[in-house]
């Protein structure tokens, strides 16, 4: 069964999202989704002070398989990516909830991210996949 | 079988000077007649081998090969079918192997009057007022089509037209032609039948939309069956389709993508119209048009004024989207089409598609039968139909790797798996009309035979192939490491 830690918040598309002390959002994908996807071989985050709408397809991560592109969870600006990726793109496997984080953003509202599931939700929606 | 032995590259058997001596006097070349500034300097940075050595070197990599000619190959989505030795034959006569492409006019009629034919059958065929054979290979074929639809907005000055549509479920190469014209890419959902998502389709379509391209039957194997309703509501909101010809094996002169509402329409006259692929080309990828595209066909086309042809050029359309090589596509594949569809007939055109289909169906069947669960169990296949693994996989842990790795060593090329992307752990497997029963037959006790070894011991499985020159390759380290040219030292 795949990872999924509790405190985090959770979207159908497989990404998570994890509220930073500073109001800040990081963003990456799930453990399932990295399962899914198999070893990544290349992964391209957005760039510092892209604004994203919710939705948004914004990053892409390729396995040795298919090539995917990850959406934005919620609104807000794009204020670090996480260079690491682009030369050690395994990373993303071996730690999607740590050292694999595609991006961090200021939410255009904080409150969109309450209405996200959490990781209880998240689990149901993946029993029915 | 394919030989087991390792063969060094060509350049590392490359000694300095070597040639076949012995039967190649060197006589030197004259080159007084080449300015002295300029001649190269520097050898070619070439292998230097005997002509001995090369013959065995490409014999042995040759021999190498899992080939059509060889063995069963399902490779779902690739149409790769037997082409008759005949066509083969007859593109290779010397009178269209010595034609230059430069030759007048009055030199090539018997060339340009096949050109001509082979314009007219597609026509027919696929039920489009007119047939541009230039394109080089599918993907030039998808290229000069949203190329066509572009510049058919803009002659309207209906500039706004920049999205086009496309469903989940289509090539991957559709979104990505769309992309390199400008257009922006927008993804339409598919249902749990295999059916465009006709609701989201309408809330999708509007004012700027450029129009939609569509496989059909798509990549699931399935009919499109609400085509008309598509095609109703893409040209009420002021778009065009495009029809990706992927998949027109399964159609061919049964069902016309004209008659179906279509205005353009790309061939892979390489898979369905008798040229060997796979590799990398040459291809052809013919484009058919309805009428109100025909002034934007890439030239150069072939016209017939009385009993004579010639060259359409820009001259006779002065609104082409142009020229997309620098002669009129690979002569050497177009003739190959022209003469399988001379010596198929309609007839032969129709039997083709139902025997590629009663294969499809006949193999989906046996294979439900034997316990392997089909994508979509409720629909006809087309041409080609999807298995999936996703049971075998939380069971025992094979996945679609696995069954492909292992079927070589049964002496089966595996089907595409992994794709279509939105059916987990999937086989796509596409038999082709030229299949005997027997053949299927035993493909599907290989399949069955492979599960039951997976059950006894997955192990085995995961370390195929066992026969083959190399086992399994790192391919993440491949991709990781991307290494695609051989430097001489």
């Amino acid at each position: 069964m795949s990872n999924v830690p509790a405190g985090l918040k959770y979207v159908k598309s497989h990404e998570w999202l994890r509220v930073e002390s500073d109001g800040t959002v990081t963003v990456g994908i799930t453990d399932f989704a990295q399962g899914s996807l198999g070893d990544l071989v290349f992964v391209e985050t957005p760039a510092v002070g892209r604004k994203l709408a919710r939705d948004e397809s914004c990053a892409v991560v390729e396995s040795v398989k298919a090539a995917s592109d990850v959406y934005a969870p919620i609104a807000g600006e794009v204020v670090a990516s996480n260079a690491k990726l682009g030369d050690n793109p395994e990373i993303l496997n071996s730690d999607p909830y740590e050292g694999g984080w595609l991006w961090k953003m200021k939410p255009a509202n904080a409150a969109d991210v309450d209405a996200l599931l959490d990781a209880a939700g998240y689990e149901d929606f993946l029993k029915t996949l | 079988m394919t030989a087991k032995t390792t063969e060094p590259l060509i350049f590392e058997v490359s000694r300095p000077g070597r040639m076949a001596s012995a039967q190649n006097p060197n006589r030197g070349v004259d080159l007084s007649a080449i300015p002295e500034a300029l001649r190269r300097k520097d050898k070619p940075r070439l292998p230097e081998v005997s002509e001995m050595q090369a013959v065995r070197h490409f014999t042995r990599l040759s021999q190498k090969n899992f080939s059509i000619d060889t063995h069963f190959y399902p490779l779902g989505s690739c149409t790769m079918k037997y082409n008759p030795r005949a066509c083969n034959k007859l593109a290779m006569l010397p009178q269209f192997l010595a034609r230059h492409p430069l030759a007048p006019e009055s030199h090539s009629q018997g060339f340009l009057a096949c050109m001509y034919d082979l314009q007219e059958i597609l026509k027919e065929v696929t039920g489009m007022a007119g047939v541009s054979l230039t394109p080089m290979a599918g993907a030039q074929g998808e290229f000069a089509g949203v190329a066509m639809i572009q510049a058919y907005h803009k002659a309207r000055g209906d500039l706004a037209r920049v999205e086009i549509l496309v469903p989940d479920a289509a090539h991957g190469t559709n979104p990505a032609t769309a992309a390199m014209l400008g257009c922006t890419v927008r993804e339409i959902p598919t249902n749990a039948d295999g059916d465009v998502d006709v609701e989201a389709l309408k809330a999708a379509v509007g004012p700027q939309t450029a129009g939609i391209m569509l496989t059909n039957p798509s990549t699931f194997g399935v009919f499109e069956r609400r085509i008309k309703e598509i095609a109703g509501i893409v040209h009420d909101a002021g778009g065009l389709l495009y029809y990706d010809g992927a998949n027109l094996n399964a159609i061919l002169g049964k069902v016309r993508p004209g008659d179906m509402g279509f205005d353009v329409i790309h061939m892979n006259l390489h898979k369905t119209f008798s040229t060997p692929h796979g590799g990398g080309g040459p291809g052809a990828g013919a484009v058919g048009v309805s009428e109100r595209l025909r002034p934007f066909m890439p030239t150069p086309l072939v016209g017939k004024d009385g009993e004579s042809y010639r060259w359409l050029t820009g001259k006779d359309l002065p609104q082409t989207i142009g020229r997309l090589s620098a002669w009129m596509g690979n002569a050497g594949v177009l003739l190959r089409a022209y003469i399988y569809a001379r010596l198929l007939g309609r007839e032969g055109m129709h039997r083709v598609a139902e025997f590629a289909t009663l294969n499809a169906n006949y193999l989906a069947a046996r294979l439900a039968e034997k316990g392997f669960d089909l994508a979509f169990p409720k629909r006809r296949a087309s041409h080609e139909f999807v298995v999936t693994l996703k049971k075998q996989k939380q069971e025992i842990e094979l996945t679609a790797t696995d069954v492909a790795k292992r079927l070589l060593d049964y002496g089966y090329h595996a089907p595409t798996v992994y794709f279509p992307l939105l059916v987990p752990e999937c086989l796509l497997i596409e038999p082709t009309e030229t299949e005997d029963k027997e053949t299927l037959d035993a493909f599907v006790e290989a399949l069955a035979a492979i599960r039951d070894e997976a059950r006894q011991n997955i192990a085995k499985v995961k370390g195929a192939p066992y026969t083959m020159p190399v086992r399994r390759l790192d391919d993440v380290r491949a991709a990781r490491q991307l290494d695609l040219r051989y430097v001489p030292t």
